[in-house]
This record gives structure tokens, sequence and C-alpha cells, in this order.
């Protein structure tokens, strides 16, 4: 049996498994909230993440199967959709993104706890797992890096908000910073965004 | 530095387990980008309010007065006796969780202290304590503790991320009203002096100058006259509102965020537009340039005190009635609690449209309409002419400010005009508007930048229906008819739905609105080229 045919087949098992090992980083009352409601109106961050994990578990199984690699423009959105809440919770960022490699872990588990084991498998193909899952583990960071950005540009484009009008009425804002794309959004005319756009 | 002797195996196997604690022994760390700053001094001193003293929340000793466990004692039983809601509310819950998922801070952090019914059992902790005899004999047995300061840390912390949006209330089976929870604590820490900047700096900002912002009567008018350069610019109209005018039927009050914040600015555009279309007989003022009442975060004494500016310039005025524009909690304040604190104001008239000649039953007490009342109408009559095509390039949706919706039951009218000003609306899910809307998540005055986080925490419930809508019908605005909405969720929905908008739904209007005497459109009210209208070059 390849790797692959073994995660297809108890894919169901390994995304439980795994979305249980990520709720553990809740509080209890939170993680039963997060397991059992299943409307992913009334309970986003539950949902979000369960339909993340089981959406980059079939990602995987494609790679180890076609050989090609991860598709990026697939698994961006679904490490999108779950570390962009995580990177506004209660977490450190090796938190915010662990849970990555904690598919490892998962893994291995269900596979020593199959008939014949981890001698099952090629080493070549575990390898190549591992080195998947550490690639997805790398672009979360970027994606963490990216909402923590976001985070620090919403506060700076507050205040230049709440400003603009003000300095731009008192002839405060410099020519100069006036052809600062930063300033772009705060243009109060067609006139003025095309004259910064040329 | 450290040997690092972890083996890649053990990296692998960290433990990110909270620890099993019950809440009353978890203790409450003041994280960063969580919290809003504290209030400057002299803030507090212009309105008065006790205690003024130098802290910083991230500070271990906030410095709080000698005595500070009998104010808040004191303070305690005088609400008590005051409000019998509070009294009951404090009384009657019986922890049956049916709250504890609804509040969109909760669902967004996953911190159980944000469950409604946890977050009121901080403050009932201290009230069984204290005031009931099981409590004082049977302590934690009872639900009951101590008071000490890291109380008032958690207080603080916990009731400052709540935004007294009521959701919760909608789904407790005994009606308890946990905003008024909130507000109760939130008396409490005032009278420590423990106040947020966001919410002193504009509270006395409109004590003095009659407007959250400060801004005075020359820079309300300039400001008000830069827009007037933009409305001539796109429909070649000239417009000349004025202020301060003695004899006017109307007064027109909106909130001062409109006048310079984007996208607010566009519905104050709006709002100029359409009044000037109708030749309504209407006045703005310099000095009630306010609709907002952030004393409403503060206590029920200065909300009283910031509301009756409104009513005062009415009657020096001497207008018939009042207008207001597009928000939110100015509308539960009017709604649900002007009656009470200066009512009737039985030196105006009943609201009567001048257009329409319809009577305005619902304000008949507080002689004061909600604009999307008055358009409603004026739609409903056929009294303007729409050019919805204009709109076109909008796929739009609409957010329930929590205020308007749950504090006031305005459900069907800013629906009625965005469907008769836009060809394309689309509803968020069901359980996700009207009277179960997802608050904006930074009402209440925390809608300041250092808490960013926490805003965003809040904003995802609302901000993860708006992106259903978005795959599905390919939403690109965000139409509300709150000013506080329309400053949060464009940070809201740039960091959860980008690519989304956020604008007034008399921004809309202004867009349809075809006025007399205008000339041929090009530009929408942002001065953006108008899709298949361009100006050719």
């Amino acid at each position: 049996m390849k790797l692959y045919e073994f995660l297809s087949e108890n894919k169901t098992a390994i995304v439980s498994a795994w979305f249980n090992e990520i709720l553990a980083s809740y509080p209890s009352d939170t993680s039963n909230f997060l397991k059992n409601k299943k409307d992913r109106f009334a309970n986003p961050v539950g949902q979000t993440i369960l339909d993340g994990m089981e959406g980059l578990i079939s990602q995987i199984i494609a790679a180890l199967k076609n050989r090609e690699g991860l598709d990026n423009g697939r698994t961006d959105p679904l490490l999108d959709g779950i570390v962009r809440i995580r990177a506004i919770q209660e977490f450190t960022p090796s938190e915010a993104v662990g849970f990555i490699l904690g598919l490892k872990q998962v893994v291995s588990g269900h596979i020593n706890n199959s008939s014949n084991g981890a001698s099952e498998f090629s080493g070549n193909e575990l390898i190549e797992m591992g080195s998947i899952i550490d690639t997805l583990s790398l672009r979360a960071f970027d994606i963490y890096m990216s909402c923590r950005e976001k985070i620090y540009e919403l506060k700076a484009n507050e205040a230049k908000k709440l400003t603009f009008r003000l300095l731009q009425q008192a002839n405060l804002i410099n020519e100069s910073r006036m052809s600062d794309p930063c300033f772009l959004n705060f243009k109060n005319t067609d006139k003025e965004r095309k004259e910064v756009l040329k | 530095m450290a040997k690092f002797t972890a083996k890649p195996k053990d990296l692998i196997n960290i433990d990110y387990t909270p620890p099993k604690t019950e809440w009353m022994d978890t203790p409450t760390e003041i994280r960063e980008h969580m919290f809003c700053h504290a209030t400057k001094a002299k803030d507090l001193e212009t309105v008065e309010f006790p205690n003024i003293h130098e802290w910083r929340p991230q500070d271990e000793d906030w410095n709080l007065p000698a005595n500070w466990e009998q104010i808040v004692l004191q303070g305690m039983q005088d609400l008590l006796k005051k409000y019998r809601s509070f009294q009951l509310f404090m009384d009657i819950c019986v922890r049956c969780g049916a709250c504890a998922d609804k509040c969109h801070f909760f669902i967004g952090s996953g911190d159980p202290k944000n469950m409604p019914v946890l977050r009121a059992e901080l403050l009932r902790s201290v009230y069984r304590g204290n005031f009931t005899l099981a409590g004082k004999i049977l302590k934690k047995i009872a639900g009951a503790r101590e008071l000490t300061p890291s109380v008032i840390k958690e207080w603080w912390y916990y009731f400052y991320q709540c935004t007294e949006c009521r959701r919760c209330s909608v789904f407790c089976p005994y009606g308890i009203d946990t905003a008024e929870i909130t507000m109760m604590a939130r008396e409490l820490l005032n009278l420590l002096g423990l106040q947020l900047g966001w919410i002193g700096g504009p509270v006395a900002n409109c004590y003095m100058k009659g407007n959250h912002l400060g801004l005075e009567p020359h820079t309300i008018k300039s400001s008000v006259e830069f827009f007037l350069d933009d409305i001539k610019e796109i429909t070649g109209i000239t417009i000349e509102p004025t202020f301060n005018r003695k004899g006017a039927e109307i007064l027109f009050v909106t909130p001062s965020g409109d006048l310079f914040a984007n996208p607010g600015t566009y519905t104050a555009m709006g709002y100029l537009m359409l009044f000037h279309e109708l030749g309504l007989d209407y006045t703005w003022s310099t000095y009630a340039s306010e609709g907002g009442n952030f004393g409403f975060f503060t206590s029920n004494e200065m909300a009283k005190r910031l509301n009756s500016k409104i009513y005062a310039e009415a009657k020096r005025l001497g207008v018939k009635w009042i207008l207001g524009g597009e928000c939110g909690h100015m509308w539960r304040v009017i709604h649900q609690y002007m009656d009470t604190w200066q009512g009737p104001a039985d030196f105006l008239q009943e609201p009567v449209s001048p257009i329409t000649g319809t009577k305005f039953e619902n304000a008949k007490a507080t002689k004061m309409v909600h604009i999307a009342e008055f358009t409603a109408d004026l739609i409903k009559h056929n009294k303007l002419k729409l050019d919805k095509s204009r709109n076109d390039h909008l796929v739009v949706t609409y957010h329930d400010s929590c205020n308007t919706s749950r504090g006031m039951g305005m459900l069907e009218e800013p629906r009625y005009i965005i469907n008769n000003v836009c060809n394309h609306f689309h509803e968020m899910p069901e359980d996700t508007i009207k009277e179960k809307t997802f608050c904006c998540g930074s009402g209440t005055g925390l809608n300041a930048s250092e808490n960013m986080e926490l805003r965003m925490r809040g904003g995802l419930p609302r901000a993860n229906a708006v992106k259903y809508v978005k795959e599905k019908h390919g939403v690109n605005m965000l139409a509300n008819v709150c000013a506080i909405d329309r400053a949060t969720l464009s940070a809201s929905v740039d960091y959860w739905v980008p690519g989304t908008a956020v604008c007034g739904t008399h921004e809309l209007v202004a867009n349809a609105l075809v006025m007399k005497g205008e000339k041929e459109r090009t530009l929408d009210i942002r001065l953006e080229p108008l899709p298949g209208k361009e100006a050719s070059e």
C-alpha cells in the first residue's frame, strides 16, 4: 500500500485526530463549542479550522499521489482561513502555526497503530510527506506574518484617515507627501488621485 | 545564552493545552492590542468625573484611590437601589448557557470569560459575596468571591470586551439585558477613575464643543463646504446649506464622524444632496453637532447631560422637530432613554414630513426621526427620482446596526431604501441579520486603534457572513446606517474579507438620486468614474 492510499483510507480519522489536537489549544469550555456547534455562521472558528484541515489533507494526498509537490494556489487559501483566525487569538506565533507540524505526530500515530506499522511504507514516502508538511508550515508562517503586518497597517491607516482631511484643510500636507502612495486612498477628488497615479 | 538541547522529536511534542482551572482561579492577563489606553486626567476633569488619577492598564499598580473597595461597594449598592432591573439581573440568571455562544467576542476569541454568562458572573460573584446572605455564609460554594484589585482589573479588561450589542439578550429565556450589566460595571469602574481615552476624550469634547471630535463651528462649516465642492464637481449643482439658523422647520443632527472620516463623509454628502433636492427647510447646528453619545458608555448621568444639548439647541433655534442622521447608539439613546431623561419634548411638534405629510407617530415623544424612516417614506410616496443603474457596479449587502435593529426595531426601512436605489442586493444568512445581527465588534467606545486585535476578534462573526455573500453573490459593498459601523467595518473587512467596501445607505441614495438641473453624472459620490458613464478624455 502506498502512503497516499493509507492517508485516503484513514482520512476521516486523521482529520478528526488533527482537529482534536488543535482544539486542545483552546480552553475546554471553548473546545466543546468549537467541536460540537456545526453551524458555520454560529461557529466560524471551528468550522473554518475543520474545513481547512480536510482540504489540506486532501491536498497532501494529491501531492503524494501525483508527485508534483503542493499546489500552493489551493493550499494557501486553506491555510489562510485557519492562520488568519489564530493570528488574532490568544496565541504566540509558534502556537498559532504549530498545528501544522502536529500533523506529523497524528499521521505517525495512525501508521503505528496500523497492522504493519511504518515498515509498510518506503522511507522516501515518509520523508516526502514530512517535507510537504514542513513546506506547509513555512507558508503558514508567511501568512501569519502578513496577518500581523495587516493589523499594524490597519492601525496606521486609521490614524491617517482621522487626520488626513484636517491636515489637508489646514494645508499642512507637504506636496511631496501627497504623492506618497500611502495617501492614495484618502484623496478626495478623482483629479488628485489621477495626479498621484501619473 | 542557554544551551539548546531539545531534540527534533521534542520540538513537535510541545503541549499547548491550557491549564484546566475554574474561571475564578484563572488569572487575567492584560494583553497588548486588546485594550484601549487610559484617558487623560484633563478630560475627566472637564466633566467632573470622580477619582481622577494617573494610571496605565499595562502597569501592575493602577493607583486606585485608598478607599477603592468602599467606593465600589457603595456604588453597587446605589445602583441596585436605583435600578430594579440591575437587582433582577444579578439574582435571576440560572446559568443555562443559552447566551454563552452568542457573543461575537466569545465566538471570535474563544475566551470563556467572553461568554455573556461568565462575563456577568465577574460582577455577580462580588454581588453575591457582599449583598446576599448565601454568598456571605457559603462564599465560593454559593458562587461568591472577594473584591480584590485583581477583580477590578478583570472587570475592566472584560467589560471593555463587550460592545453592549445585546445579541445574547435575544437568546436569554429570562430576557436578561447583559448590556445593562456591562453598563453597571462601567459605571463602577468610572467611579474609580478607570476610563478609556477613546471614551473620555470624546465625552469631554462633546460636553465642551458639542461633538466628539472637538470640532469648532468654523471647522464644521469648512468641512461641509469641502463636501459642497465635491458635490458641485459630481453634479454641477451648487448647494447652500444653513448653519444655526433660527426658525428653520427641522434641525438636522448627525454623528460628527461623518464630517471627517471616509467613508462616512460620502454619507454626509448624500444628506446634503437629498435635502437640497427636496428644498427642505432645515439647518445644521455647529453646537449640537453630534448625534452620537459616548457619555452613554460612562454613566447614565453623563449620557443624559450630553443628550440634553440636542434638545436645548432645538429649543434655542425654535425648530419644529429633529431629523437624525445615520447612527447606531444615538438611536438606542433616543428610543429607550431620552423620554425618561428629558421627555416629553413638548416645546417641539410631532414630526410631520413636509414633503409627504406623513406623521411619524413613533417619534411622538422624542420628536426625533431617523433619516432612514424619513427617506423610506419619501420613496414610498414616489417623491424621489432615482436611477438605480448608477449603483450597478455595486453588489450590496446590509449590516443591521445592533442599536437600530435590537435597540429600536428598525429593520425594513434601510432595506426598502437600498432595494429602491440598487439593482443588486443580497441578504446575509438569517441568523446573522435583523434582531440576530452580529455586532461590528467595535461599538461602545471600543473603536480605538490600539486594541485592533480585540476588534478583529469581535468582528469575525460579522465578517464571516459578509465573506459568505461575497463568495456566493460577489458582494463588494457592505451598507449600514451607523457611523461607528462605517468607521470600524472598513478595518474589519479589510482584514477578513479584502476587496469589500463599506458605505452608508445615503451614499447609495445620493448615487441614484436624479437631481433637478444636474449635469450628466460621470462620477460616483466617491469621485470614482461611474462604470459605463465615464467622461471622455
